[in-house]
């Protein structure tokens, strides 16, 4: 079964620069708006599928090949995140 | 910054390492069935599965579960390998060879996409599954192929790693110019051979 | 600072085994020596790295059973097939190393300021990151209203059951026993369901906010149960956790 958006924190952060478990995503397909917390997590295949928990369709995918993480963000409209306090 | 050695760690020691000789470049033997997914398994009943093949938005042949399991089907015992590095020696199926399905139709595409019910693609030359390389399996073990694992019907192309072998196939698309299915678009080996260790696009 | 702070985060730190405990039979908390750490809130974890002779490399990601200010622990329960927590619950000794990530996770914490009433509901060793939230509380004096509902096989796999017992005074603790009960038991048993919910479950106008973690049926169970409950999504905070 899938995990969660909690599980890939620390990959988040690899990608991000910053802890992105809060920030709000809006799904390009259905709209939805929830934290990336929230979304369906599938690991441990050739690559990370993030979906939307609404309409599952994927809102990220994050392969890691060779030394690069290429992340699709395609599926998300926007993304809202807090400015990390200082 | 080298990582610390974690005293005492090791890899998980795994039945098959013994047969090595029979394992693709950067590959472990695994004793168990790992399962692996891009999204929800799909569950679409028997009465509104069907299996069709289909070339420029149109399609050329489809069949309904009782007439897939009325063509001709093998048991085929075979090795697998995930581009995640494990191998599953002697795995048995059951299943239709694909040259039995695209024979049905006149074609000559070079090129095959598989579709499966999830949105998920992967893409093929035609002649990687034909000539006894490739089957939709719809039997593991002499049972039925668990919905985990891609029941009821998957794709097994046994000669290429485990992401060609689509799961909850649906059908085949015929094309004239090849197109990366899913993980091909984000950076994984178009072809995907084991034995030469084509993960990754430019291997 | 704010950049150090950041890169902090992404590199990974070497720790140090400084003790171990066993909580159950197959339940081992690990306490590290982590002199950088910057600190983390209830309801983080951390990711593991370990590294063997031959170069070999494992992740796992762990929640943190400590609370804020707190040296670092996590709990690992063992399971049979795994790779990495049959050896941190059986192999690992303190002076050992490991490589770690963190903390991780600014949505599924409880801090304090955050408020409640609090409803805190664990499947298994879901109840680390709950532990360190009732932990914080504890531990900071506040009064904020909070229940536990943590089910577990049996009373033997409670993992920091006298901890958890000790809270009563001031906090609701109560376990559901799904596998066997002791003879005499009078906590709940069986799944957590709508009846037992009903009774200790925050009536949803009290604006509880509810922590679910434990494996993943459990938690889509639980949740779905409180959505039917009218509880709002956005007030239900869920972890899932999955295996290896």
């Amino acid at each position: 079964m899938a995990l969660d958006g909690n599980a890939i924190g620390g990959l988040f952060i690899e990608i991000f620069g910053a802890d992105m478990t809060s920030a709000q995503a809006t799904c390009a397909a259905c709209g939805a708006v929830r934290p990336l917390a929230d979304t369906l997590v599938y690991l441990r295949g050739p690559g990370t599928v993030v979906r939307c928990r609404q309409c599952t369709n994927v809102l990220m995918v994050i392969c890691r090949i060779r030394e690069l993480n290429c992340v699709d963000l395609s599926g998300i409209k926007t993304l809202h995140a807090t400015v990390p306090q200082a | 910054m080298t990582s610390p050695v974690s005293r005492g760690f090791h890899r998980l020691s795994r039945q098959g390492d013994a047969q090595a000789g029979k394992l693709p470049p950067g590959q472990h033997a695994t004793a168990d069935f790992p399962v692996l997914s891009a999204g929800p398994t799909p569950h679409t009943p028997l009465q509104e599965w069907t299996f069709s093949i289909r070339r420029a938005g149109a399609t050329l042949r489809t069949w309904t579960w009782p007439e897939f399991m009325d063509m001709p089907a093998e048991t085929v015992t075979v090795d697998i390998h995930c581009v995640t590095r494990w191998s599953k020696l002697g795995t048995v199926w059951q299943g239709v060879p694909v040259a039995a399905l695209l024979n049905q139709v006149a074609h000559d595409a070079p090129y095959v996409v598989a579709f499966s019910d999830g949105g998920y693609t992967t893409n093929l030359p035609a002649r990687d599954v034909t000539g006894g390389k490739a089957w939709v399996a719809f039997g593991y073990n002499g049972e039925p192929l668990p919905p985990e694992h891609g029941g009821p019907a998957r794709l097994l192309v046994p000669h290429l790693y485990f992401w060609k072998s689509a799961k909850w196939v649906r059908g085949l698309d015929l094309l004239d110019h090849d197109q990366p299915g899913f993980w091909e678009n984000y950076g994984y080996h178009n072809y995907g051979d084991p034995w030469r260790e084509q993960r990754y696009a430019g291997d | 600072m704010a950049g150090t702070a950041v890169r902090g985060r992404l590199n990974w730190h070497v720790a140090t085994v400084a003790s171990v405990t066993d909580e159950t039979d197959t339940v081992r908390t690990i306490t590290l020596d982590l002199p950088d750490w910057p600190g983390h809130q209830a309801g983080q974890h951390l990711d593991v790295r370990l590294t063997a002779e031959d170069g070999y490399a494992a992740e796992r990601s762990y929640s943190i059973a400590a609370a804020a200010g707190e040296p670092v622990a996590i709990t690992v329960e063992r399971l049979d097939d795994g790779e990495v927590s049959p050896y941190l619950t059986r192999e690992l000794r303190p002076g050992d190393q490991m490589e770690v990530r963190g903390p991780i996770g600014n949505w599924f914490t409880w801090a304090p300021g955050d408020g409640g009433p609090l409803l805190l509901i664990a499947g298994g060793s879901g109840v680390v990151p709950l532990r360190a939230i009732l932990r914080q509380r504890q531990r900071s004096g506040s009064t904020v209203p909070a229940r536990l509902l943590y089910s577990s096989r049996s009373l033997e796999d409670v993992i920091y059951r006298h901890e958890l017992d000790q809270y009563r005074g001031t906090a609701d603790v109560r376990y559901t026993l799904t596998r066997r009960q002791p003879p005499g038991w009078d906590g709940f048993s069986g799944r957590v369901d709508d009846a037992m919910l009903a009774r200790i479950a925050w009536p949803a106008r009290q604006r509880p906010l509810t922590f679910v973690c434990g494996p993943t049926r459990f938690v889509e169970a639980v949740a779905g149960l409180l959505v039917a409950r009218h509880y709002p999504e956005t007030q239900v905070k869920t972890e899932r956790f999955g295996g290896a």
